[in-house]
């Protein structure tokens, strides 16, 4: 089988783009799929349009990258499903929903690129399934993406150094945001000074989020969490508390923003065979070694899926493993300096900001853990005590949870913290052999044909 | 601005805007009723990881309401249950 | 000590543990994953009878499809979701409804009961079906369960009777006495003593039995299944084309596909089934999905339209001649083995659980269909 590509990037985020640009500098011929209208993945998601520049970061480096991409071949609107060994290359098969379509394509590729990115992880709380509850990440992308702003009043809660900028930029958009509710405590960053000294820019963009949260007047809380939504077919009302329990107040909302950081999506490097491990986040990530290659010949893998880390280390971690991937030498010593540091401040952000424990006891009995299958909490303690089955094959089976349409991505990590499972065992949700749903008919007629894109 | 249908009333959009986006600006806030106990729900992830903003458009159900791009003229509907229930038997 | 040790927790050893139990005998489980963790999770929960020739497999199959009946009513109707939905076979062609017509002849003689379905008939019994299909035959008596549900189920039973299951514990060898009858059975990290053992570790039967002393020729068939979205009732059967049944029974290394849709309570529909060799290759094959999607298609039209979700592969245990391995090994005095049901595991495995009871507390039922003395 002739290959198309020397070099095909899954995922047209930071990583995926600087990956992209990078491999065909080096010369390879190049191609990157991405289910998006467009490349920026999810940090520079809308970050095309006009009046951007107010809401994006780094742009600088995205309009570097994307006057690189023209030297690619691109497939947008089209969501890889599989990645299926070929030869001594690969297949990458996705489908095609430009026009709101359905068809399937494949594209021939020596070697491989992996970025798939991250999304939002969540925990369960009563309430969390009323409409108006969103992720942190999900409130971004209506704000960035679209100019949408979720709500009137928002609540923004969780944990990270993510909750700043989108309460920040609810408020600066004309949100009324009632309060920044972080379970960390507010010290925890003195104890990773180094980190910090070696990112002064971090520094930076926080003072800078703090000083427009204070312009707006708006109080931040730490050592604080959401105990419960309210309301009847939507929510009206958030009840937070802090971490012991005390002081508790109930808010009036139309917007609950939560965010617990982000966990990658491991789904086409598990298909693979890639080796993985567990992040300081509890993440289940890839190993890559100084190149970003993974465990499998000829497959690389870069950007949040390796550990996620922002995106300024996932432009350093797709820019060596492009040009590693189309034959080049190792990774020039200013991008490892570079990749090194940025990993160190991420490792301490994780540290800084744990998922607290202890969720586990706020649940009710009827609290939606699954929210596709609608499983509550009772029948996963039901599952333990009553059929004594603890690992998450069996509660897939027995409960359906993970068995519906997001296939475990949202519930996986809050299953496995009920059945008191170490992260390691996580790997059963993540394995999803097929990672975006297709029509039978999308995939029967599916045949070997090269797909059209937009070329060079 | 142009608009697409829900439920029979127009919703204004701008080009780029997905079907969810607009919606939300619209003041809506969940256009599906889950297949259990047929509760409301609209966006969660916002990025076409979680499947609960599952809408009909054009008589399709279970589109991503995050991810599908507003068009003219496009006809959008609360979707119940599994979308499917034309084929039940 | 235990009267008996029941290697594996999979449907088969489920049902062996609970039937000893009930005869009186005291039982430990020793599985060294979890509960149904193996093939019995990776099926569709058949109790078939309409995919058997007749013969000491459409016997047992019909025997312990009585006894699923009556552990469904000893321990709760809806414990197990058992359905006694029916069977429907299709075939396509006039040729293949002629095949179907003879095979179905044969089967009736055997005791099954089988209802005669015309084409024009056909949308009667299932409306969603494709309108050109040449004839069918309707199977009643075939059902559907849920099988990792049905496992926990008899080993809670079991455990109520006074059996033990042990997770986390894998077998490792057989101690034998001056007179060559088993002592005990080894494992990793312990010792069980004990003058009787179980294989019931289905596809991974070979491996165990080799440990034991006793080796059988056990191996993997390897088959995907797709699950669609959730849908509401749109196939009320298990409906499947005629040619499945060549498909069980064929030799063929290569690829071999044929047609099983069913609904399921959930609301996704199951498609197979595929039978490979490949050992025990987990990795998704593309093309298998392709040729599976295409055929289901082809039966159910409006499936076109419908999303995959999903898909799973398992890995049937089968033995050369594509029958069980039920009975006393002839090497060991002590080992019983109670695996290699290839696809038809979950049906089976009362019928089995039963027989071997039987032949643990000295009774001698006869099975040289099923011995694993047809090896030496």
């Amino acid at each position: 089988m002739t290959s198309k590509f020397d070099v095909t990037v899954v995922g047209a985020g930071p990583a995926g783009m600087a990956a992209a640009v990078a491999a065909a500098r080096a010369g390879a011929r190049t191609s990157i799929v991405d289910a998006g209208t467009g490349p920026g993945g999810q940090y520079w998601r809308g970050a095309s349009a006009v009046e951007a520049a107010r809401l994006h970061h780094d742009m600088t480096t995205y309009h570097r990258l994307v006057a690189g991409l023209p030297a690619v071949t691109r497939y947008f609107q089209c969501h890889v499903w599989t990645v299926t060994r070929d030869g001594d290359g690969f297949l990458v098969h996705a489908v095609d929903r430009t026009g709101g379509g359905e068809r399937t394509i494949e594209l021939g590729s020596r070697r491989l690129v992996l970025a798939p990115g991250a999304y939002d992880r969540q925990i369960p709380f009563p309430g969390w399934d009323l409409p108006g509850v969103m992720t942190a990440g999900g409130v971004q992308a209506l704000l960035k993406g679209h100019r949408v702003v979720a709500g009137k009043r928002v609540l923004v809660a969780g944990t990270g150094p993510f909750l700043l900028p989108v309460a920040a930029g609810l408020a600066d958009s004309g949100a009324s945001v009632v309060g920044v509710h972080e379970a960390a405590s507010p010290s925890a960053w003195l104890r990773e000074p180094g980190a910090l000294v070696r990112n002064p820019a971090k520094l930076g963009e926080g003072a800078g989020y703090a000083r427009m949260l204070a312009r707006h007047r708006i109080p931040v809380h730490t050592r604080s969490v959401v105990v419960a939504a309210h309301g009847a077919d939507a929510v009206e009302g958030v009840t937070t508390a802090r971490l012991d329990g005390g002081d508790e107040r109930t808010t009036a909302v139309d917007v609950l923003a939560v965010g617990w950081g982000f966990t990658p999506q491991l789904e086409l490097p598990l298909a693979l065979g890639c080796a993985t491990r567990v992040d300081v986040d509890g993440s289940l990530v890839c190993e890559v070694d100084d190149g970003q290659r993974s465990s499998v010949e000829g497959v690389f893998v870069a950007g949040e899926a390796c550990g996620v880390g922002g995106a300024a280390l996932a432009v350093v971690e797709g820019e060596i493993a492009g040009a590693v991937a189309a034959g080049g030498p190792s990774a020039p010593s200013r991008l490892r300096r570079s990749r090194a540091r940025l990993r160190r401040f991420a490792r301490a952000m994780h540290r800084s900001h744990p998922v607290p424990s202890g969720w586990v006891d706020r649940l009710s009995d009827d609290t939606t853990v699954c929210r596709c299958e609608e499983v509550p909490f009772a029948a996963l303690r039901s599952m333990r005590q009553d059929l004594d089955a603890h690992d998450g094959r069996s509660a897939k089976m027995l409960t359906r949870a993970g068995m519906g349409y997001c296939q475990g991505r949202v519930c996986g990590y809050a299953v496995g913290c009920i059945l008191g499972q170490d992260a390691s065992a996580t790997t059963g949700f993540a394995k999803r052999p097929v990672s975006s749903p297709l029509t039978l008919g999308a995939l029967a007629t599916s045949v070997r044909r090269p797909a059209a894109g937009a070329d060079p | 601005m142009t608009d697409f249908s829900f439920d029979g009333k127009p919703i204004p959009f701008r080009p780029g805007q997905s079907v969810g986006a607009a919606l939300t600006g619209a003041g809506i806030r969940s256009w599906r009723s889950t297949r259990r106990t047929g509760r409301p729900r609209g966006l969660f992830c916002g990025i076409g990881v979680c499947f609960d903003c599952l809408v009909v458009v054009d008589a399709r159900p279970n589109e991503r309401a995050c991810l599908r791009l507003a068009e003219p003229g496009m006809d959008v509907r609360t979707q119940q249950g599994t979308g499917h229930d034309d084929l039940e038997i | 000590m235990p009267d008996v040790v029941v290697v594996g927790a999979g449907i088969v050893g489920a049902a062996c543990a609970y039937y000893a139990a009930r005869e009186g005998l005291s039982v430990t489980v020793l599985e060294r994953g979890t509960v149904g963790g193996g093939t019995t999770s990776r099926g569709e929960g058949n109790i078939l009878v309409s995919d058997k020739e007749p013969g000491p497999e459409l016997a047992l199959a019909l025997a312990s499809r009585t006894r699923w009946l009556e552990l469904a009513a000893e321990l709760g109707p809806d414990r197990f979701e058992l359905e006694e939905k029916g069977g429907l076979v299709v075939a396509a062609s006039d040729g293949g409804a002629a095949a179907l017509t003879r095979f179905a002849a044969g089967q009736r003689a055997a005791g099954v009961e089988t209802v005669a379905v015309s084409a024009d008939r056909l949308r009667d019994h299932e409306p969603n079906l494709a309108p050109d299909l040449a004839a069918g035959v309707l199977y009643p008596q075939d059902m559907q369960v849920q099988p990792v549900l049905a496992a926990v189920s008899l080993l809670a039973a079991a455990r109520s009777l006074g059996a033990a299951v042990v997770r986390g514990e894998e077998v490792v060898a057989a101690d034998r006495g001056p007179d060559g009858h088993l002592t005990a059975v080894r494992t990793r990290t312990g010792r069980y003593p004990t003058g009787a053992v179980v294989n019931a570790a289905g596809t991974w039967g070979g491996e165990v039995g080799e440990r034991l002393g006793a080796p059988i020729p056990v191996l993997p068939r390897r088959g995907f299944i797709l699950v669609t979205e959730p849908l509401p009732r749109v196939v009320r059967h298990k409906v499947y084309t005629a040619d499945y049944v060549d498909n069980v029974a064929s030799d063929d290394a290569g690829l071999e596909t044929s047609t099983v849709i069913e609904g399921t309570r959930g609301g996704t529909v199951l498609i197979g089934a595929s039978r490979e060799r490949v050992g025990f290759d987990s990795t998704m094959s593309v093309e298998v999905l392709r040729r599976l999607a295409t055929l289901a298609i082809r039966i159910f039209p409006f499936l076109a339209a419908v999303r995959l979700m999903r898909t799973y592969c398992g890995f049937r245990p089968y033995c050369p001649d594509h029958l069980p391995v039920i009975g006393p090994d002839p090497r060991v005095p002590g080992v019983f083995h109670a695996c290699g049901h290839e696809g038809a595991g979950i049906g089976l495995a009362p019928g089995t659980g039963a027989l071997i009871s039987e032949l643990l507390t000295g009774g001698r039922p006869d099975l040289p269909a099923f011995a694993p003395a047809r090896f030496a």
